[in-house]
């Protein structure tokens, strides 16, 4: 069939030479420069044993803080939510009840406090809003996980560990 | 009689406050008011925010006044002329309002659920320096529950008797008002009577703070995360017209206020039965979206709005334009 384009080269082949024919000269450059990386420092790591150096100002996994006395600080205020540029944050607030005082330091406190981690973009946008100190993107890489649901945060991964523990 | 503020004429009724003929006017020369209310009567003079300076008292006596004066309660004179944000004595004066209102007011917006409504935070937006200089302690009151739809927080309140006066005027029995006096003045029922009648809602609406919220919104959600609707409904009482404002969250009603005009007072007041009990979309005739502010968080992320005719005529009042939008908008 004639080509549509007519664009079409017809590469002449040459046949091999002896050299080429032989292979072995070929193989044995080939090995040479596998050889050669052996001695060579890895350009890879293997990840999750070893980490590389992260930036001062990296920004990981966000973790809710809590305040000197081991109470929650964040207070609900939705300042987060609103300058997420990708809307990965929710919450829902609730009243402290008496009694709960060493729990949460204001009288309004997150009930619920999710993030999507497939939303986030990791700007560092929420953390600039807080006005409690709350909110820091200081944690380590967010891990890879098998189901979209896995990858929504509750309190019960960002929440920082209580004190005494 | 014919007033000139900020450099623009205005004809207005004789007896008119400086601050209506401003509102005549409309824009930023409009000065802010904390305790003023259009629809109370005797309201005003209290918060100090809407000082004016007055640099021709009137055509017949041209001399200036010698003190800024509260607009809200200064009539005008013929020929008389104003400055607002023209003048920086003025600007400065009504920052050192802002910082002296802030002096006990908490800062605990974060947990206020007036946030993002409120006239104060606004006005330390725009004018407030980031630090106070009060070193004392707050003052600061006993919780007093004044029923299960009103939550009252003393120590957010300045004082502006919008209330007390809604109670009076609005609703037909005053059970609320102010004890004691000077700094330890504070808004209270008189043995902690509950604040029950028809019209007791209102002194939520006229609250310019977050002194008198709705204890049925009381931390269901922020303000701008909500979506105003206006909407009617035919109500039995025979003052309430039954027009409100529902501020939806997804498919429910959260919160029923009325509806404010530009400068936050509410067109029509409204009974309980709309603000507390109707809480269904079933309830209402939805009229349409409403019309939020470009400056306020209600809006963000929407960009409808046209904006006022500029004065080019004026430099001096351009250049203070300029100034305000930058007061406005600074982060």
């Amino acid at each position: 069939m004639e080509s549509l384009t007519n664009k079409k080269k017809v590469l002449e082949v040459k046949p091999l030479n002896f050299l080429e024919r032989a292979y072995l000269p070929a193989i044995a450059s080939g090995l040479a420069t596998t050889m050669k990386h052996f001695f060579k420092k890895p350009v890879t790591i293997s990840y999750p044993e070893e980490k590389r150096e992260f930036s001062e100002n990296f920004r990981g996994m966000h973790s809710l803080k809590r305040d000197e006395n081991g109470k929650e600080r964040c207070t609900a205020c939705g300042l987060c939510a609103l300058s997420c540029p990708a809307e990965a944050i929710t919450m829902t607030a609730a009243e402290r009840q008496p009694g709960e005082e060493n729990l949460y330091r204001e009288e309004k406190y997150a009930a619920v406090y999710e993030i999507n981690m497939l939303r986030c973009i990791f700007c560092g946008l929420c953390e600039e809003a807080c006005p409690k100190e709350a909110i820091y993107l200081d944690g380590d890489i967010v891990p890879a996980d098998y189901l979209r649901k896995d990858f929504i945060y509750g309190k019960d991964k960002l929440v920082e560990a209580p004190l005494n523990q | 009689m014919k007033v000139t503020i900020d450099g623009i004429p205005v004809e207005v009724e004789p007896g008119t406050s400086i601050l209506n003929a401003a509102r005549q006017i409309g824009g930023d020369i409009v000065p802010p008011a904390m305790c003023y209310y259009s629809k109370l009567e005797g309201s005003g003079g209290k918060c100090r925010t809407c000082l004016v300076q007055v640099s021709k008292g009137s055509e017949k006596d041209p001399r200036p006044m010698p003190k800024l004066v509260a607009s809200c309660r200064t009539t005008v004179m013929d020929g008389m002329e104003v400055k607002n944000i023209t003048s920086p004595e003025v600007i400065e004066a009504r920052k050192g309002v802002v910082e002296m209102l802030l002096i006990n007011h908490p800062l605990d917006c974060p947990v206020c659920d007036q946030a993002g409504e409120c006239h104060l935070q606004d006005l330390g937006f725009e004018h407030g320096a980031v630090k106070t200089r009060y070193e004392f302690d707050r003052r600061t009151f006993d919780k007093v529950d004044i029923g299960d739809k009103i939550q009252l927080h003393m120590t957010r309140c300045i004082l502006c008797y919008r209330c007390v006066f809604t109670a009076d005027q609005i609703t037909n029995t005053r059970l609320h008002g102010i004890l004691n006096r000077g700094d330890h003045s504070e808004i209270s029922t008189y043995i902690s009577k509950a604040v029950d009648n028809d019209f007791s809602g209102n002194i939520i609406d006229v609250c310019p703070v977050g002194a008198l919220t709705d204890k049925t919104f009381r931390f269901k959600n922020r303000v701008w995360f909500t979506k105003p609707v206006e909407a009617r409904r035919d109500c039995d009482h025979e003052k309430c017209k039954g027009e409100v404002t529902l501020w939806y969250k997804g498919e429910d009603v959260i919160r029923v206020t009325a509806r404010k005009d530009v400068y936050g007072e509410v067109e029509d007041f409204i009974c309980n039965t709309c603000r507390f009990d109707k809480k269904k979309t079933a309830d209402w005739v939805i009229e349409g979206p409403r019309k939020v502010s470009h400056k306020s968080v209600i809006s963000s992320n929407h960009y409808e709005f046209t904006p006022l005719p500029v004065v080019k005529t004026n430099p001096v009042l351009m250049e203070a334009n300029k100034e305000q939008f930058e007061r406005d908008t600074r982060l």
